[in-house]
């Protein structure tokens, strides 16, 4: 895998200038859940593989309509193919939805920090996903358990809204199936008959089978749900420079340059969007920053 | 007897209670069973007791008119259910229903609202310990309202 | 003055003062001076010394910006204009590249223009201006990924600082340490004297390129003696400056006051507006825009400038993040005197003044922080 996030594998006049998009066509255009939808998409001309790090985003355009970040959801083994999991929300997302099969959207990418897996190494695993925040993780969980020998116990606690929500459906039913994973899901509400969970991610936390001394934990979800998740696994006992959250703010240019994803002294573009709870706990708890 | 007194001291929620008020309390104990589908209780209801679960998963519903009942809230080994038997006027506010085979012990409630009265130190442990839950319970209760994952829109 | 630099120096009389314009355009130079236009003074093309603002004088306070036309023949009596180096280095509007689509393939093409040379020679320019150029240079070209557009128009600039002899009445660049006399980054500097009927101009050259251009100067007489004159005229600009700031903890102060009532206070008044911003000389935040053409044959992708203080800037799904004017305030504020710290090494601010000159309520950055400091 790359160990520098430079657009080193990007030939030609790409290389050059990181404000123009990559043609790449699409494989295939997978609907998740009623509003979420995964891209597969095929690097086009001389560009063979896609290298990136779990955690990494692009910018993805769709001709004539804007440009937008998605994490990046895919597996890093397999750089051929780029995976991308957005849900169809805005003016971007909603024209990418329609995008069939064959069409060309622009890639720029990857930009941004990766959770450090390799802290990790001896450790065990906590991921926290809710909602779409089990994306920009999948391709953490996916190179995770292509070493899970390096690992002590990995768990994955995923919350989302209802069952409808539920991501990566085969996913979750092959990793629940694995004996050297434990998968706990919740949903916000349900009717009754759902025979699974009803309550907040942060319920699952207290039970879950992790030694908070030697643990790392990886958070993606609403900037909410991780400062309650973070807050809850402090309380358990794991150390808040153990945490990884993922931030979100408003990215244009994901250089660096546009000014627009600043979050206190951070440009989260490229300072994150991954960063230690450590470093960001005192500015989440500011108003409007 | 000796096997409930067992499991209630080692349960977190009676941690570090006198010796003299966890015999009283497990002369109020006793083993229950709910099959998959039957309720622990019904809204409206009289509530005379608190259960906590050693197996199972129990969810806790609301009846809306017009659709199946919506799960507020799932709890499982090692949590405590019920206290609308705490105050007036002890009526339960939710149905309880076991989603699987459920084995718990009940906690006879109306028995406890008495010897509380009677010893306000007791009284006062057993609220102490049931705000804790609550507390937690609210906080979950908070975070499911703001509805994170749905359209801000 | 430093020893070494009075030997790279000269004096250049007035009447000859057109020889340094000559030899600029000798040297293939389009050059960019300031002239009055619109009752300001702005930075555009210049062809010849009688272009300049002879005799212009401006007035500057909070919210106030005017121009009195004077009797004394000088050049360079003012302070800074709206314009600053960012408009030809930042454009206000940058296509970014043209994609053209036939069928199924596109293609993406970077303008023609954005690579095209320019060589612009810029004179005029404020020791504050070159402080600000400094910190884009961080900003676009210093870190890991560079600003394709501004690498290739900060090339090969030829740069003629005028250091101040008069300070204006928002002016605080001495307390940001980048004025009144430009200590580095200049090609040639420039200092104007006028007094008892004589007029000349103090040339000093910064660069190789600088100093091998004043040779071939009409050179005056004697600069001896005259060194401690031009010390005097810096020093009388330090006096007068019409605004200061103590920098002093700044950057740590404003990281730990966050949530300082004043920002209530400011926030009432603030109208958000942008002005602040746009004539901001380091300011660099930016957008862009898709623009398709009628036949959706070709789409441009547009970059323009963009504002802090907008309520889109810091927009993410559900809705801005900077909802209230008081936050779009703060984060322009605490970027310029703290958090412009941790990411470049340097104050995001210098001195200039126009943030409060062109306010139109009169906001003024340096009392405020007077406020938040407490």
């Amino acid at each position: 895998m790359a160990t520098d996030p430079k657009l080193q594998t990007i030939k030609g006049e790409y290389k050059q200038n990181p404000m123009i998009p990559w043609p790449f066509q699409i494989l295939r255009v997978k609907r998740e859940t009623e509003d979420t939808f995964t891209l597969e998409l095929q690097p086009t001309g001389d560009l063979q593989e896609f290298q990136f790090q779990p955690g990494q985003f692009n910018m993805l355009y769709v001709y004539g309509v804007g440009e937008i970040p998605i994490s990046i959801s895919g597996d890093p083994l397999n750089p051929r193919i780029l995976v991308h999991t957005t849900r169809a929300v805005g003016i971007v997302t909603k024209a990418m939805d329609k995008l069939p099969r064959g069409e060309i959207i622009g890639v720029r990418g990857p930009f941004g920090k990766p959770w450090p897996i390799e802290k990790a190494i001896g450790q065990d695993v906590v991921f926290v996903a809710g909602g779409i925040g089990l994306a920009p993780l999948r391709p953490a969980l996916y190179d995770v358990l292509a070493q899970r020998e390096k690992f002590g116990k990995v768990v994955l606690l995923y919350g989302t809204r209802t069952p409808a929500d539920v991501l990566f459906r085969q996913d979750l039913e092959h990793w629940r199936s694995r004996f050297d994973l434990e998968v706990y899901i919740t949903v916000d509400r349900a009717m009754s008959g759902w025979k699974g969970n009803v309550g907040v991610v942060t319920t699952l936390i207290p039970r879950a089978p992790f030694d908070p001394r030697h643990t790392v934990a990886y958070v993606c979800g609403p900037e909410v749900m991780m400062r309650f998740t973070a807050t809850e696994l402090i309380k358990r006992g794991v150390e808040a420079h153990n945490i990884y959250v993922s931030l979100e703010r408003n990215m244009k240019c994901a250089i660096g340059l546009c000014g627009h994803c600043q979050f206190g002294p951070f440009f989260v573009c490229k300072d994150g969007p991954v960063f230690s709870y450590s470093t960001v706990k005192d500015l989440l708890v500011k108003w409007e920053l | 007897m000796e096997d409930l007194k067992r499991i209630l001291v080692e349960h977190p929620f009676f941690k570090d209670l006198h010796q003299e008020y966890l015999e009283l309390i497990v002369g109020c104990a006793s083993n229950v069973r709910f099959d998959a589908g039957q309720k622990l209780f019904t809204e409206g209801t009289e509530a005379n007791e608190f259960y906590l679960i050693r197996v199972g998963k129990v969810a806790i519903e609301l009846k809306v008119p017009g659709q199946r009942e919506i799960i507020i809230q799932t709890l499982q080994e090692g949590d405590i259910i019920g206290w609308s038997w705490l105050m007036p006027p002890y009526v339960w506010h939710f149905d309880a229903r076991a989603v699987e085979l459920t084995r718990a012990i009940a906690l006879d409630g109306k028995c406890l609202r008495t010897k509380c009265e009677l010893d306000k130190n007791l009284g006062y442990e057993l609220l102490k310990r049931f705000s804790s839950v609550m507390v937690q319970q609210f906080e979950a209760t908070r975070l499911q309202l703001l509805d994170v994952y749905g359209n801000r829109s | 003055m430093k020893e070494g630099k009075t030997v790279n120096a000269c004096l250049l009389e007035r009447k000859h003062f057109d020889t340094l314009l000559d030899a600029l355009k000798v040297r293939g130079y389009k050059i960019i001076g300031p002239i009055v236009k619109d009752n300001a003074i702005v930075l555009e093309p210049v062809e010849s010394v009688t272009q300049l603002p002879i005799g212009w004088v401006d007035e500057q306070s909070n919210g106030v910006y005017r121009l009195r036309k004077t009797d004394t023949p000088t050049l360079f009596n003012f302070t800074v204009g709206p314009h600053s180096l960012k408009q030809y280095l930042f454009p206000s509007v940058q296509k970014i590249f043209m994609t053209q689509r036939q069928g199924k393939s596109t293609e993406s093409t970077v303008d023609e223009k954005v690579e095209r040379k320019k060589k612009y020679a810029f004179i005029g320019l404020r020791p504050c201006e070159l402080a600000a150029l400094h910190i884009h240079d961080m900003v676009f070209i210093g870190g890991m990924y560079s600003d394709p557009v501004y690498q290739v128009r900060r090339k090969d600039l030829f740069l003629i600082v005028v250091n101040c002899t008069r300070a204006g009445g928002t002016c605080f660049c001495a307390s940001m340490k980048t004025g009144p006399r430009a200590e580095r980054g200049y090609d040639i500097a420039i200092t104007e004297v006028y007094e008892k009927n004589q007029h000349y101009f103090i040339l000093e050259g910064g660069s190789d390129r600088g100093m091998s251009l004043l040779k071939e100067l009409k050179q005056g007489k004697e600069i001896d003696g005259r060194v401690q004159k031009v010390q005097e005229l810096y020093t009388k600009a330090v006096q007068e400056m019409g605004k200061a700031v103590e920098t002093s903890k700044l950057k740590d102060i404003l990281a730990q006051q966050l949530e300082h009532p004043e920002y209530d206070n400011v926030g009432n008044r603030c109208l958000s507006c942008a002005n602040c911003t746009l004539v901001c000389p380091t300011c660099f935040c930016s957008t862009v825009e898709d623009v398709t053409e009628l036949s959706g044959a070709s789409a441009d992708r547009i970059r323009k400038w963009d504002s802090c203080f907008t309520l889109d800037f810091s927009y993410i799904h559900g809705g801005p993040v900077r909802l209230s004017v008081k936050s779009r305030y703060r984060q322009w504020l605490v970027h310029k005197f703290s958090t412009w710290i941790d990411q470049f090494g340097t104050f995001g601010c210098v001195g200039c003044g126009r943030c409060i000159t062109w306010c139109p309520v009169g906001i003024d950055i340096t009392e405020e922080i007077v406020k938040i400091r407490g």
